[in-house]
């Protein structure tokens, strides 16, 4: 059932049919849409959940963790502050291996403070062991949810995963998305079946004090779940395809990157100003294409080179940036192409911080830019008037 | 993941991982002016001073050499010595 409801709403909506035992939040713009939809939810019958109230997101992230060491699916949902807040918690929660999962509504971290959309707080979180699947806009998202229950929870992967959509530019825009029956999804969604819980008939101890002789191994075991959790995220996709005829999730979107020259990388729903832009050039005659990264961790390196072999040109457009170097992503994809031959020239622009509106003049002006030089990260809109006329 | 992993399947798995090791100074209870007031016992924060009578003594496969029972005995009938192994 098609219908046109806000991206808040999609995902109280996804999580309705994933039916999490547990839901801990704390309000916070622009994700409060969210928790106020699935507490109404609950109230209303509409839900079996318990919900349970909090005094922070640092609060919120324990019980979540508390309750998914006793076997119960649970949920999660905050942004910047709160999710630095919360980090923490999501490193223990990541060494337990319990598959939480938590969307965020991305936004820019203080200070100053800010309340709108970048990508700077998830990209912080990305070392934690956390599983992250980034969607363009609230179909894909709404898709993500329910495949994030089904990654996570796989036996062989047992990973938390963070579904991330930018805040207030998808979380409060109103848009159609096809909706999935509860049968259909519980099809899709089976019950959990943890492989370690919390239970008295079979005492176990988690979260002990482990010493030099094995806590090297059991970050050797994280990394390997993350390496082979990549094909899970993808059987995960594919399936969800067989059933619901959307392939939403998976590693990497490529958009008419056949015969491109250039390439654009980029995370969220700027991609698809970037699309209409690579339209409007195809139609001119020009070979270039989007490669939009659905999964940042495991970071898909080999799906990334596949797809790129090709390309003279890589420009990653990205909403952070690692302080003292450049945007996370533009290491990442240099790093895929690190001894391969035909390397691509490969430049870095930093866009879109704290909400700002990234414009289809702004993005083909960019794009031409790195066509001509080597750019390293730029900010994209600077405006030379509030920092003393020129660049710094 | 396919079977459980970082957790402790038993109880008590603890007591076989032996602490003293740590300790450079142990505690020498010289059982010449004790009362019997049982502080030793009571602050120990390990739990591994043990004893009755007048005779007490440091479990040392477990003491971490503290010296908390040193500095808490009021007669002064413990001594925290450099151990040589």
């Amino acid at each position: 059932m098609k219908k046109i409801i806000e991206g808040s709403m999609a995902v109280a909506e996804a999580i309705r049919v994933c039916r999490p035992h547990v839901i801990s939040a704390y309000p916070i713009t622009p994700q409060t849409h969210i928790v106020e939809n699935l507490s109404q939810f609950v109230a209303d019958g509409k839900l079996k959940s318990e919900f349970v109230n909090v005094e922070s997101e640092f609060g919120a992230a324990s019980v979540v963790l508390g309750a998914s060491a006793t076997g119960a699916r649970t949920f999660s949902c905050t942004t910047s502050q709160g999710l630095l807040l919360m980090l923490e918690v999501l490193y223990n929660i990541a060494g337990l291996r319990f598959p939480v999962v938590i969307v965020v509504a991305n936004r820019a971290v203080s200070a100053p403070i800010n309340i709108w959309c970048d990508h700077q707080d998830a990209v912080t979180a990305r070392d934690t062991g956390w599983i992250q699947l980034w969607a363009e806009d609230n179909q894909e998202v709404y898709d993500m949810c329910l495949q994030a229950y089904r990654i996570g929870e796989n036996p062989e992967v047992s990973l938390p995963v963070m579904v991330n959509f930018d805040g207030f530019i998808l979380t409060h825009a109103f848009e159609p998305v096809e909706l999935i029956e509860q049968k259909d999804a519980d099809k899709f969604l089976p019950p959990y079946k943890p492989v370690q819980y919390l239970t008295t008939k079979n005492p176990l101890t988690f979260g002990l004090l482990v010493d030099p002789e094995y806590y090297t191994e059991t970050r050797y075991r994280l990394q390997k779940a993350m390496e082979d959790s990549k094909k899970v995220i993808e059987d995960v996709a594919f399936e969800f395809k067989k059933k619901f005829g959307r392939y939403s999730g998976g590693l990497v979107e490529k958009y008419r990157l056949d015969d491109a020259e250039t390439a654009v990388i980029s995370m969220g729903s700027v991609t698809g100003t970037i699309k209409d832009v690579v339209d409007n050039f195809r139609d001119e005659g020009k070979n270039v294409g989007v490669l939009k990264i659905r999964t940042l961790r495991p970071f898909p390196k080999e799906a990334i080179y596949s797809a790129l072999k090709d390309v003279k040109n890589i420009i990653v457009m990205e909403k952070s940036i690692s302080l003292g170097l450049e945007g996370v992503l533009s290491t990442e994809i240099k790093g895929c192409f690190y001894g391969k031959e035909n390397q691509p020239k490969i430049s870095g622009f930093i866009v879109g911080l704290g909400g700002r509106d990234i414009s289809k003049d702004s993005v083909r002006k960019t794009i031409l830019k790195a066509e001509k030089e080597l750019v390293e990260a730029e900010f994209v809109d600077l405006k030379y008037e509030l920092i003393g006329g020129k660049l710094l | 993941m396919a079977k459980p992993e970082g957790v402790v399947a038993k109880p008590g798995s603890s007591k076989e991982y032996k602490t003293g090791s740590w300790r450079t100074e142990k505690p020498v209870f010289k059982q010449d002016k004790c009362t019997d007031c049982r502080i030793c016992v009571m602050v120990c924060p390990d739990g591994v001073i043990f004893g009755s009578d007048k005779k007490y003594y440091a479990d040392l496969d477990y003491c971490k050499g503290c010296g908390i029972c040193v500095e808490e005995c009021p007669v002064d009938d413990i001594e925290m010595v450099v151990e040589v192994r």
